[in-house]
């Protein structure tokens, strides 16, 4: 076991934005976001996102949440001394031992999603670890309504990493391969991850391609995710947010079945702002303005 | 009157032969990839066993998720009305049948007479179902037929996800990580099991006998952990993993005597 490739794990990182330097009288705060399974932290300076840092959440959330923090630190100018108000988020949101408050995860990728994509957002699908929610917000990033689906491994970024794995394809990978299909397969029948490997299992040995075989999965994934968006109700812009935004897979195929475009999924190695990190950039804006509110008399 | 019983379940195939309204043989193979070579293999067997030839039964009926599949039969019936029919024969006042196989779980409320009245069912996800515990055990690495003794010396409970094979994986993991025993991780499997099937019989309403069937029932922790949720003691009759067949030769005697007539 231990010498067995881990297809499922993808790649933690830390960025910091150029052209942001941190003076003393600026606001500086950050946003924790321990999901159940990545944990991101991003520190802002006067509502502006400076750096971030992204793990995966282990064992132990109050650990996770400091690792998460402490690497979007690392090579700054910048320390933990230097935080005014810590706003802790996600599955793990009370085992946040360093946060001032802990925010709903809903509420913070809302705000996220407003912060990286503009006002115009005003249905965003959350892919989690664990769960998968279709949140409608307003032109502030405020939350109008919401559906989630957390009692099912189908669809979430957990679900993914079992396909990775049993067909030992590297996560990172699985979307574009997805694609590389003449025509789309009819999706696998069940949507049961447990169930859906089964049926995998059977369709290679018939001689299906890995490729067919993710194209079947991720359609099915995709028509669950598109169904949440529609009882939500779907009310352009759309965007995704959580690690499943950078699955092309995914994104597309939810695009053809809602027949909308989704705003493009920003790349932060192009400079762009990582939607997986949505949650915690909400999480630190709601801390600014929670800070602010302190210092009002 | 010799009746014969095929019941073909998504993971294996059962096979009993009824003489007169008792056991008279029974066979049982894995379904693999040809269930229905799968099924004629313990209808073979089954006839051996009992010294008797196909043209000597007078009736075949099948049922399981892939009783359309099965070879020689003049009729099927439903999983429920299976299960119905052979709770009652085994134990006369069994009222409510719960059947938990290797895919699927249900609950069945029947009469007096062994006939389906109400049933609810679990299908289409693996938590709730013998997979559950299937998953559990790999996750654990050890046997499945290991886990249900080994629960039994649990001396607390700790708890994980119930809602989801994926997730409750995870959490054992986790556990395992927190170095929990092993012991009181295999408990956790069965009372997160358990309480979804709880769940799912408490929808349709729990009238006593409670009889339980299914591969699953043969899992002495798992019933240990159904008795502690349910608050009563369910039956188990013999074979359990033969209700599904039994049922279906019961109602191919019926069909049988119903043509004679």
């Amino acid at each position: 076991m231990s010498t067995a490739k881990e297809f499922w794990r993808w790649h933690e990182y830390r960025h910091t934005m150029p052209n942001i330097a941190p003076v003393s009288d600026d606001i500086i705060t950050a946003g924790v976001d321990v999901g159940s399974v990545g944990s991101k932290a991003a520190v802002m300076v006067n509502g502006q996102a400076y750096s971030w840092g992204i793990t995966r959440t282990g064992s132990n959330s109050p650990e996770s949440a400091k690792k998460a923090l402490d690497l979007a630190l690392k090579d700054t100018a910048l320390s933990t001394r230097d935080l005014r108000y810590i706003v802790g988020t996600g599955y793990g949101r009370v085992n946040v031992p360093m946060a001032n408050k802990a925010i709903t995860e809903i509420a913070c990728h809302a705000r996220g999603a407003n912060y990286i994509w503009g006002s115009s957002v005003r249905t965003v699908l959350d892919v989690g670890g664990q769960d998968i929610k279709a949140i409608k917000i307003d032109a502030t990033g405020r939350v109008v309504s919401f559906l989630m689906n957390d009692k099912c491994a189908a669809g979430t970024g957990r679900g993914m990493e079992v396909f990775a794995d049993l067909l030992q394809v590297p996560i990172e990978e699985i979307g574009a391969m997805s694609l590389k299909v003449e025509a789309e397969p009819e999706p696998v029948s069940c949507t049961c991850v447990a169930f859906a490997k089964t049926e995998a299992i059977g369709l290679l040995r018939k001689g299906w391609s890995k490729e067919k075989v993710l194209a079947a999965y991720t359609r099915a994934m995709a028509v669950r995710m598109a169904n949440l968006i529609n009882r939500v109700g779907l009310e352009p812009a759309l965007v995704i947010t959580g690690g499943q935004s950078k699955n092309v897979g995914i994104v597309s195929r939810i695009e053809t079945l809602l027949g909308v475009k989704c705003l493009p999924t920003p790349n932060w190695r192009d400079g762009g702002l990582d939607p997986m990190v949505a949650g915690a950039f909400g999480a630190a804006l709601l801390a600014k303005a929670l800070y602010e509110k302190t210092q009002q008399i | 009157m010799i009746t014969l019983g095929i019941d073909l379940g998504t993971q294996r195939i059962k096979t009993l032969v009824l003489k007169d309204g008792t056991i008279a043989s029974k066979a049982q193979a894995f379904a693999g990839f040809d269930p229905a070579k799968a099924a004629k293999q313990t209808v073979n067997d089954a006839l051996n066993t009992a010294g008797l030839t196909l043209p000597d039964i007078n009736h075949i009926t099948a049922t399981g998720a892939a009783m359309d599949l099965a070879p020689h039969a003049n009729s099927t019936i439903s999983m429920m009305g299976a299960d119905a029919k052979a709770g009652v024969f085994l134990i006369p006042q069994a009222r409510t049948i719960i059947d938990i196989g290797a895919e699927e779980a249900r609950a069945v409320k029947c009469d007096e007479r062994g006939l389906m009245m109400e049933f609810v069912v679990n299908e289409r996800c693996a938590a709730g179902a013998g997979a559950f515990i299937e998953a559990m055990a790999r996750a654990l690495e050890m046997k499945l037929e290991d886990m249900g003794p080994l629960s039994l010396q649990a001396e607390r409970a700790s708890s994980i996800n119930a809602s989801c094979v994926i997730f409750g994986e995870s959490d054992v993991v986790s556990l395992i990580h927190r170095q929990e025993s092993k012991p009181e991780i295999a408990r956790a499997v069965f009372d997160a099991m358990a309480d979804r099937v709880c769940s799912m019989v408490h929808r349709l309403g729990v009238n006593p006998e409670v009889v339980l069937v299914g591969g699953v029932a043969k899992d002495p922790g798992f019933v240990a952990s159904l008795n502690r949720k349910l608050g009563l003691q369910v039956q188990i009759p013999p074979y359990p993993d033969y209700a599904g067949a039994l049922g279906a030769a019961l109602t191919a005697a019926m069909r049988a005597k119903g043509a004679a007539k």
